[in-house]
């Protein structure tokens, strides 16, 4: 059997540095940006035709600035719909070193448009990891402790296989070539990798939102090889409501002229417009009314007085096309058809004959749920629902509803809360597996 | 009772700071048992049912800070209401549904009752005893509604919104056909009312109560 490659690669590339057309806003933006922290302050003006790097958000698809570990012609994948995707690649990140035993392994499981970066650096945009309020040394996913380990979803754009990767019959990227996946067909990948690493049981498998997702599906697939797991603001299934923001996202990049039936990378230009207003829409889905309020209210962007224009007048407006503009630079339009797609698909009950406890029964996983009372893209009703479903099934479970303004950001934002109950449930539960406090001698 | 006994000066000894209530109600616990603690708290009985009694104890508790708490603790507890939530329970899920001084803030304790022995077992609830002379005396000579140490809340910000007596308690399980195995009263200095006393008795010195019931045949 052909063994698997692992090789770095990042390090032997250029960081090109991508450029957006972008107009420079005048220095009293400054303050409403202060209030989210962001150092960038640019914005887009005018999101006329893309100027955008020929790479775009593709630039890390073959050659990705991470770990690789690459499964050969041999052994495909084959996906929920029947298909198979070889080679598979999967990108990824350590933290920490894996101990003697292998127990203190942490896989964590980015969301939507998130990736493998979760602790260091982005290399687009520089910007830190994801969730470093969550895994380091001294959080609650203590890298003195864990061995965190942080994969690339396939569908994704950062060097798991994806729409934007090679695909090696043709010599052109997948496009829409590569089979439409499920949360199932990425926990698949993921766990080649953890074969791969050598790990049997993982400690925990952490993640929000599509994370969470994985986290179930990974708890449901492999109850033996899952000591504990914390979905956080997730939910069992996709609802309607949902699946309508993710149409109206892919309707927007299927709308832009320069999508060409997702063969834009024959071309030079990007769907930028169209993948730029799909971010938009759902990043409104990831605040709250009231957090959007206190942050900006009717504020004008720049004047004193409304200049009766379509220019961006509002601070929403301009904070919005911000994120717009700077997620073109670092996320590929295809990937975010397929890994929507993959949220769309997800109904864990519909796998167990509609009962959400037949996929939990006899777990013994350590379940810790958390949810945000502002969340209303993954409600706290949906981690009720696991939670049912979880004491129907027997299994122990952890539950809280954290009170916060922050909507559906809340789980990668500094919220106290959040962070005190990871920390606790994961020290009494690395105690039940026995592992040694950070700096402990084993 | 001397088995009980014994049980509760272990707790004691394994938890000597432990109010006498929780002491009491986790020496009616078999060791090694599965228990639900409604209205959990910070954890202090789940704690002690784990140390003392070796159960897998699960708790439920409303409030945010609670549940915070006890999970940074590392124990297993879910945010959730006695009145909306105990429906999601399969039957037989525990050996033990735990009541500690919560029913008489509960919206349908009827209900609340009946489900704790659905799911579990058996079932334990503690509660202040309405019919203690103490409360009495409040309200038949002073005509006041009674604020004691123990229920220190004035009537219009209680979250106490169905007392009952002893008795009353007593009356509600022969209405339900619950089986009572056990019943201990305590008095206001937390010892216990007399055993072989009457009911009329543990009504007027019984400060609290903690009864072990089962489900009727």
């Amino acid at each position: 059997m052909a063994q698997p490659s692992t090789i770095r690669v990042g390090a032997m590339r250029d960081s090109s540095v991508n450029v957006v057309d972008l107009t420079y806003i005048p220095a009293r933006t400054y303050i409403a940006y202060a209030l989210f922290g962001i150092s960038n302050v640019w914005s887009i003006q005018h999101m006329g035709a893309a100027a955008i790097d020929p790479r775009g958000g593709m630039a890390e698809a073959d050659n990705p600035h991470s770990l690789v570990v690459r499964f050969p012609q041999t052994e495909p994948l084959i996906t929920d719909a029947g298909l198979e995707i070889a080679p598979l690649t999967v990108a990824y990140q350590t933290y920490g070193a894996l101990n003697s035993a292998k127990s203190n392994a942490v896989l964590i499981c980015h969301a939507l448009t998130g990736d493998q970066h979760v602790a260091n650096a982005h290399p687009l945009t520089g910007k830190p990891g994801w969730w470093e309020t969550m895994v380091g040394p001294g959080r609650p996913i203590d890298t003195n402790r864990y061995f965190v380990i942080c994969s690339n979803v396939i569908g994704g754009c950062m060097g798991s296989t994806g729409p934007a990767s090679l695909n090696p019959a043709t010599g052109k990227p997948y496009g829409l070539e590569l089979p439409v996946i499920t949360i199932r067909d990425m926990v698949c990948a993921q766990a080649r990798l953890v074969d791969h690493l050598g790990i049997d049981q993982l400690f925990c498998v952490a993640g929000g939102s599509m994370g969470g997702m994985q986290v179930l599906q990974w708890a449901a697939s492999y109850p033996q090889r899952v000591f504990c797991a914390m979905p956080i603001a997730a939910a069992a299934r996709h609802s309607s409501q949902n699946i309508a923001f993710h149409e109206v996202g892919r309707q927007a990049i299927m709308a832009d002229p320069f999508w060409r039936g997702g063969r834009y990378f024959e071309t030079a230009e990007r769907p930028s417009k169209g993948l730029a207003v799909a971010r938009m829409a759902a990043h409104i889905t990831y605040l709250s009314d009231e957090a959007l309020h206190r942050k900006f209210g009717r504020r004008l962007q720049d004047r004193a007085a409304p200049a009766f224009s379509f220019d961006a007048e509002f601070q929403i407006e301009s904070y919005l096309r911000h994120q717009g503009s700077s997620f073109v630079e670092r996320f590929d339009a295809n990937s975010y058809l397929y890994v929507t797609r993959a949220m769309d698909y997800f109904d864990l009950a519909d796998d167990y004959g509609g009962s959400l406890a037949l996929a939990f029964k006899g777990s013994k996983t350590r379940f810790c749920l958390v949810s945000f009372t502002s969340d209303w893209l993954f409600p706290t009703a949906n981690s009720r629902a696991i939670v049912h479903a979880l004491n129907a099934g027997g299994a122990s479970v952890s539950f809280v509803e954290i009170e916060t303004d922050k909507g559906h950001d809340a789980f990668l934002l500094d919220v106290p809360e959040l962070l005190s109950t990871s920390k606790g449930f994961l020290d009494s539960a690395a105690r039940a597996r026995g592992l040694p406090a950070a700096g402990a001698q084993p | 009772m001397s088995a009980l006994a014994d049980a509760v000066d272990a707790a004691r000894a394994a938890q000597a700071s432990a109010r006498v209530d929780l002491l009491l109600i986790a020496g009616m616990v078999e060791p090694h048992s599965r228990v639900l603690d409604i209205g959990c708290g910070e954890g202090e009985l789940l704690r002690l049912l784990a140390e003392s009694r070796n159960v897998d104890a699960r708790g439920m508790e409303l409030s945010q800070r609670g549940v915070n708490d006890c999970v940074a603790k590392g124990l297993s507890v879910i945010q959730g209401d006695a009145d909306m939530d105990l429906a999601d329970y399969p039957d037989d899920s525990f050996d033990y549904v735990i009541l500690s001084q919560t029913i008489q803030a509960t919206r349908h304790p009827r209900v609340v009752l009946e489900h704790m022995l659905r799911i579990g077992r058996r079932a334990i609830v503690s509660f202040p005893n309405f019919g203690h002379w103490k409360i009495r005396a409040q309200l038949g000579f002073r005509g006041r509604m009674p604020v004691t140490s123990n229920l220190s809340f004035a009537w219009y910000d209680t979250p106490n919104i169905h007392f009952c007596t002893i008795r009353d308690f007593v009356s509600l399980t022969q209405d339900l056909s619950i089986e009572i195995e056990r019943a201990v009263a305590l008095d206001t200095t937390g010892a216990r009312v007399r055993v072989n006393a009457p009911w009329w008795f543990w009504n007027l010195f019984g400060e609290q109560a903690v009864f072990l019931l089962k489900r009727g045949k």
